[in-house]
C-alpha cells in the first residue's frame, strides 16, 4: 500500500517537474522558431505555427543578419570588449590576490576590508563620474574605456575570490619555493597560477559571462562605432513587433557564445556564478 | 646628501641586520607592485566615483549651484521618482521571496528523480542569457495578440475550452425591423407571439466569408408553417450576396445562421425555453404553454472573443517583467539551496523518518529550518541583484509604460542621460542605491572577517 502510494507521488513528482522543464524551455523554443521565419510570419501569426508548416523556417534572417554590417561590426566589438576585460581583470586580480594572501606591505588589513567592502557597490553610481573622467581622458566612446569600466567593477569579487583561494595553498609550498630562491614573480608564475587554476576559470567564467551580456555599461561608454551587440539591438527596440526578423535572429546570435561556455564548462560556470552572486 | 647624513647619524648596524631590512624593504615595494594596478582601478574608477556622486548629489541639475538636500527633498516628492521607489519596493518584496521559495520547492522535488542532472541544467541555463535577450524574449511571449504571443495564445485556449466562444461577435440586428436591442447587447422581439406563429429574425454584419461552415439558406424553413402549439422561427443573415434582396424579407439566396442560442421569453423577461439554430438558421419550441412570448438572441451570442490579459499594460507590466526575472534566477535558487539541501545530516532525516513522520512534515519541522542559514543567504544575494534590475525592465516595457515599470535604476538613467540630464537628482538616485546595499556591505565584511578569526 505504501509502496504504491510513493509510486503514485513520484509519477506526481516527474509530471509536475516535466510542466516545469517545458515551461523552461518554451521561451528559448519560441525564439529560435521566431529567429527562423520570415517578418511575414511573425507579423500574422505565432512561432508554434511553425510546427504545423515547418517550410516557414529558413536561415534567410541570418544571412541577412550576417550582411548587416552594423550587426557583425557589434559582435566583433561583443569580443573585442569581452576578452580584454576577462583577461585583464585575471591578471591584475590575480597580482593583487597573491598580494593580499601572502605579502607583507602596509595597510594589508584595511585596504582588504575595503575591497570587500566595494564588492556590493552598484554600477548605477561609477557611470556619472566617470564617464567625465572618461571624457577628458579621451577614453569616452572608445573599446579601452568600455573595458577599463569592467575591469574596475569586476575588480572586487575578482580580488576577493582569488586572495582567499590563494590563501588555502599550504604555506609549505610556498615556504619551499622562496628557499629554492624563487622571486616572487616566478613563485606567482610557477605556482601560485597553476595551483589557482579551478578559482581562476570560474572567474574568468563568470566575468566574460558578465561582460558579454552587459548593455548598461555599454549602453552609456561605447559610440556607435564601438557598440556591442546587446547596444545594437537595443537601439532597434523601439520599433518592436516590425522587426522581429532582425531581434529574434540577433538575440539567438548573441546568447549562442554564453550558451556554449555554458555548457562547455559547467561546473566551473555554475561555481563562478554561485561564487559571484554576491555581485 | 641628506640620505647619508641621516644613515651616519644611526647607530652602525651589523651587515645581517641591515641585509635583512634591506630585504625586507625590497619585498614591500615588490608587493606594492603586486598590488598596484588593482588599486589604481579601484581607487579612480569606484572609490573616487562613489565620493563624487556623493559630493555631485547636493548640487544642481547643471553642476554649479549648490543645494543642500533639495535633490533629496525633490526625490521623495517627484510623481515619477516616487513611482520608481514603490516598484523597487515591490521587486525587493516580491521577486526575492518567489524565487526562494520557488527553488526550494524544486530542489527537494528534484531530489526524488534520476534525472535530476539534467532538470538542473535546464534551469540553470538562463542564467547565460542576457537580459537584453531575455527581455526580447519575453517581450515575444507577452504580445498582446493572442495570435503571436504565447500567453495570451495559452489564456485565450483555456479561457474559450472553460466558456466556449461566441459565434457572432460582429452580428447586429437589422434597424428598423422587429428587434430591439437589449442593454446588454441582446436583442429581443416584441413580446406578442403565441404557439403557432413563425417569426423571422433578419441580422446583418457578418462578412460571408465569417458564416460557419455548413450554414443553409434560411428560405424554406422560413416559409414552413410551424405546427400548433409550437413556436418557431429563423434566424438570417439579411444580405443577399451580390446584391438584390430586399431588407426585413428572407431572400431566396440569404443564409441561416446556425448554432445562435435563442429563447423564448415571458413578459416579465423570464426565459421559459431556449433551444440553438439549426443549419438554415431555424429553430423550434415545442410544449409551450398558451400565452403570448417574446424572442430572445441572449448577448452571449454576440459577446467580443476573449483577447487574453494585457500583460504590458501599466497594471500588470511590474509582475509581468518579475515574471521574466523569475525565469532567469529561479535556476540560480535552486543549484544553491540544492547544495545546502545535499549538506543537511541525512541521520535526522531518517530519524524522523523512523518516528513516522511524513514528507510534509519532515519537510516543514526539519528541512527548512536546518535549512535556514543558506536560504538566508540566497535571499539577500537575490534582494542585492534585485535592487538594482535595469536591462530587463528597460528592455521589456514598452515606451509607454516606461513610467509606470520604472524602478531605481531605469528612473536614475532616464533622469541623468536619457533626456532628463538632472545629474544632481541622478546622483542622488544612486547615492540612494548605494545607500539600500549597505547593510549587505556590512554583512559581507562581517562575515569576512569573523571568517579570518
Amino acid at each position: 500500500m505504501n509502496a504504491i502510494r510513493r509510486g503514485l507521488s513520484s509519477a506526481v513528482v516527474q509530471v509536475f517537474l516535466v510542466v516545469v522543464g517545458l515551461v523552461w524551455l518554451t521561451p528559448l523554443a519560441g525564439l529560435l522558431l521566431s529567429s527562423l521565419r520570415s517578418s511575414q510570419d511573425s507579423a500574422s501569426s505565432g512561432w508554434w505555427k511553425a510546427f504545423a508548416s515547418p517550410g516557414q523556417l529558413s536561415f534567410d534572417n541570418y544571412s541577412a543578419l550576417l550582411k548587416n554590417s552594423g550587426m557583425t561590426q557589434a559582435f566583433w566589438n561583443t569580443v573585442l570588449i569581452s576578452v580584454p576585460a576577462t583577461t585583464l581583470v585575471v591578471v591584475v586580480a590575480a597580482l593583487a590576490g597573491y598580494a593580499f594572501a601572502w605579502l607583507d606591505f602596509p595597510g594589508r588589513e584595511p585596504v582588504f576590508l575595503l575591497v570587500v567592502a566595494l564588492l556590493v557597490v552598484p554600477v548605477q553610481i561609477g557611470l556619472l563620474p566617470v564617464a567625465k573622467l572618461f571624457g577628458q581622458l579621451g577614453l569616452f566612446g572608445t573599446i579601452p574605456g568600455v573595458v577599463l569600466f569592467h575591469v574596475a567593477y569586476g575588480l572586487p569579487f575578482a580580488v576577493f575570490l582569488l586572495r582567499n583561494y590563494f590563501a588555502e595553498i599550504p604555506k609549505e609550498m610556498l615556504e619551499a619555493a622562496r628557499m629554492d630562491g624563487g622571486s616572487e614573480w616566478r613563485i606567482f608564475t610557477r605556482l601560485v597560477l597553476p595551483v589557482g587554476r579551478p578559482a581562476i576559470a570560474s572567474l574568468a567564467i563568470f566575468q566574460f559571462l558578465w561582460v558579454w551580456n552587459d548593455m548598461l555599461v555599454a549602453l552609456l561608454f561605447a559610440d556607435p562605432s564601438s557598440q556591442p551587440l546587446t547596444v545594437e539591438l537595443q537601439s532597434q527596440i523601439r520599433q518592436f513587433g516590425s522587426n522581429i526578423d532582425v531581434l529574434a535572429p540577433g538575440a539567438f546570435l548573441s546568447l549562442v557564445v554564453p550558451v556554449v561556455v555554458f555548457f562547455a564548462f559547467q561546473r566551473h560556470f555554475v561555481q563562478g556564478v554561485m561564487a559571484g552572486s554576491v555581485k | 646628501m641628506t640620505a647619508t647624513l641621516v644613515k651616519n647619524a644611526r647607530p652602525p648596524l651589523s651587515g645581517q641586520a641591515e641585509r635583512a631590512r634591506q630585504s625586507r624593504r625590497r619585498s614591500r615595494i615588490i608587493a606594492l607592485l603586486f598590488v598596484f594596478p588593482a588599486l589604481l582601478l579601484l581607487g579612480a574608477l569606484v572609490v573616487y566615483p562613489v565620493l563624487f556622486s556623493i559630493g555631485r548629489s547636493f548640487f544642481d541639475a547643471s553642476g554649479s549651484r549648490f543645494v543642500g538636500g533639495d535633490n533629496y527633498t525633490e526625490m521623495f516628492s517627484d510623481p515619477a521618482t516616487l513611482k520608481a521607489i514603490r516598484n523597487t519596493v515591490i521587486w525587493v518584496l516580491v521577486a526575492p521571496t518567489l524565487l526562494t521559495g520557488l527553488g526550494l520547492i524544486l530542489a527537494v522535488l528534484v531530489e526524488k528523480v534520476r534525472w535530476a542532472t539534467a532538470f538542473k541544467l535546464l534551469l540553470f541555463l538562463p542564467m547565460a542569457v542576457s537580459f537584453l535577450a531575455a527581455g526580447i524574449i519575453f517581450r515575444l511571449a507577452y504580445d498582446e495578440d493572442p495570435h503571436k504571443g504565447v500567453l495570451n495564445a495559452a489564456a485565450v485556449t483555456v479561457h474559450n475550452a472553460f466558456k466556449g466562444t461566441a459565434e457572432y461577435p460582429t452580428a447586429r440586428a437589422r434597424t428598423g425591423q422587429d428587434l430591439t436591442a437589449g442593454e446588454d447587447g441582446s436583442y429581443r422581439t416584441a413580446v406578442n407571439l403565441g404557439p403557432g406563429d413563425t417569426v423571422t429574425l433578419p441580422l446583418v454584419g457578418v462578412a460571408p466569408k465569417d458564416l460557419p461552415g455548413g450554414a443553409r439558406p434560411a428560405y424554406p424553413a422560413a416559409h414552413r408553417r410551424a405546427a400548433a402549439g409550437d413556436l418557431r422561427g429563423v434566424v438570417y443573415l439579411d444580405f443577399t450576396p451580390g446584391g438584390g434582396g430586399s431588407p426585413g424579407v428572407v431572400d431566396r439566396k440569404e443564409s441561416g445562421l446556425p448554432r445562435m442560442k435563442v429563447e423564448a421569453v415571458r413578459a416579465d423577461g423570464k426565459a421559459v425555453a431556449s433551444t440553438t439554430s439549426a443549419a438554415d438558421g431555424s429553430f423550434r419550441f415545442t410544449g409551450l404553454a398558451a400565452g403570448s412570448y417574446g424572442v430572445e438572441l441572449p448577448a452571449s451570442n454576440f459577446a467580443q472573443p476573449y483577447q487574453g490579459v494585457s500583460w504590458l499594460g501599466p497594471a500588470l507590466v511590474t509582475p509581468a517583467i518579475i515574471g521574466a526575472y523569475l525565469w532567469i534566477w529561479t535556476g540560480f535558487a535552486m543549484v544553491l539551496i540544492g547544495a545546502g539541501l545535499a549538506a543537511l545530516p541525512r541521520d535526522a532525516l531518517e530519524a524522523a523518518r523512523m518516528d513516522g513522520a511524513n514528507e510534509w512534515q519532515i519537510f516543514r519541522r526539519i528541512t527548512v529550518p536546518l535549512l535556514a542559514p543558506v536560504l538566508t543567504v540566497v535571499f539577500v544575494t537575490l534582494v542585492i541583484n534585485v535592487m538594482k534590475v535595469f536591462d530587463l525592465v528597460y528592455i521589456i516595457a514598452p515606451g509607454q509604460v516606461q513610467e509606470d515599470a520604472a524602478v531605481l535604476a531605469t528612473r536614475m538613467w532616464l533622469v541623468s542621460f536619457g533626456g532628463g540630464n538632472n545629474q544632481g537628482l541622478g546622483s542622488a538616485i544612486g547615492v540612494l542605491l548605494l545607500v539600500l546595499v549597505i547593510p549587505a556591505m556590512a554583512f559581507n565584511v562581517r562575515r569576512f572577517r569573523r571568517s579570518q578569526r
